[in-house]
């Protein structure tokens, strides 16, 4: 095993099993959240991202890092979103948590599984179709929202934050 | 009563959503930084990929001429790499997380599944199957889905991430709902 691999395998080991212990590996958890009936899965996302957002902005400002944006393409976001959010709520699962549920004995998870991996294999055979139509349309780049709207990194950080805690403050006053 | 038991030894060994996403955050910057030391580049957590390397595999096992000549596969690399192994461990994590808490349950449908659409197999398997196909060409469409757009993505604030997600979020909430609606009997 190489050294990317085990690190990968390592990095994976520790994220399925918060990701269980979380409890957002259920199809219940997902469905309900998509319902907007249990907001588990938006507390754990939005702790996620709030924590990881300060580290990876400062590391990435002391150079020790490099971001890595993907691309701002219209047309690939919007009939993609629309794709995975039909997908999404039918199969219950995203592509990560799939596999974390098959972990923690959820097996019927192995069809969306397997559904995901002949997904890819029909995009894969009819991307030269897409690349030259939809990914096509208006392709803006690989940018980020601070440098889009002109507002330094950190003062977008900062607002993301707060906008955050005031969501946590109103899912638990809500109790949802 | 044994099963209500479990079900209290089993929730009370859950963490709070708070505590484990902020352990992912935390996760997060570790990974991309040891990659980026290790690795030389810098790798953000995500999933989506490794199901397409998993389709060129499986596609190169029955065929490897129409792997070699096809411009996605060629372009995204059919290899076992990092990612790969990422979302093998995920698997690992939450054997060992539920089997050491209790949590873990073989379960033939989702309990929510089976109170609306019935304790059918094939029919919760064909749902789940033809869901898994329009949502990972709907990922790869978007170039992530909410590991790869949702985490890493919202992590460096990237412009693309925060329409993905909404758009993730928004036709998901619509589904769900349209699923999920009651029958006016």
């Amino acid at each position: 095993m190489s050294i990317d691999q085990l690190l990968g395998l390592a990095t994976g080991i520790v994220f399925g099993f918060l990701l269980q212990k979380g409890r957002v590996l259920r199809y219940e958890k997902q469905v309900s959240a998509l319902l907007l009936k249990d907001m588990t899965i938006f507390k754990f996302m939005l702790s996620a991202i709030v924590v990881g957002m300060f580290g990876i902005l400062a590391l990435s400002d002391m150079g020790l890092i490099t971001l890595n944006h993907k691309a701002m393409n219209i047309g690939g976001l919007v009939l993609g979103g629309v794709l995975f959010g039909v997908g999404w709520a039918v199969m219950g699962y995203c592509p990560g948590t799939s596999v974390g549920a098959i972990g923690e004995g959820r097996w019927h998870a192995i069809f969306g599984v397997i559904g995901m991996v002949v997904g890819a294999g029909i995009y894969a055979q009819t991307y030269p179709f897409f690349k030259s139509t939809i990914l096509a349309w208006s392709d803006l780049g690989k940018i980020g929202l601070p440098e889009a709207i002109g507002i330094n990194h950190w003062i977008v950080a900062i607002v993301f934050t707060f906008i955050t805690l005031m969501l946590f403050r109103w899912f638990e006053k809500k109790g949802l | 009563m044994i099963n209500l038991k479990q079900m209290k030894k089993s929730h009370s060994k859950e963490w709070s959503p708070y505590l484990a996403g902020a352990l992912v955050g935390l996760l997060a910057i570790t990974s991309v930084y040891l990659t980026t030391v290790f690795m030389g580049k810098s790798v953000f957590l995500g999933a989506s990929t490794t199901f397409v390397r998993a389709a060129g595999l499986a596609a190169q096992f029955a065929d490897p001429a129409y792997v070699e000549q096809n411009v996605y596969y060629t372009k995204e690399k059919v290899l076992i790499d990092w990612q790969f192994l990422m979302v093998i461990g995920i698997f690992f994590g939450a054997l060992l997380s539920s089997k050491t808490d209790g949590s873990f349950k073989l379960e033939n449908v989702p309990p929510l599944w089976k109170e609306r659409f019935g304790s059918s197999i094939p029919k919760r398997a064909v749902f789940a199957f033809l869901g898994g196909i329009v949502a990972m060409i709907g990922a790869r469409l978007a170039d992530g889905c909410p590991s790869g757009h949702g985490l890493s993505g919202m992590m460096q604030l990237s412009e693309s991430s925060f329409i993905a997600l909404a758009m993730f979020f928004g036709i998901g909430v619509i589904t769900a709902n349209f699923m999920y609606q009651k029958r006016s009997k």
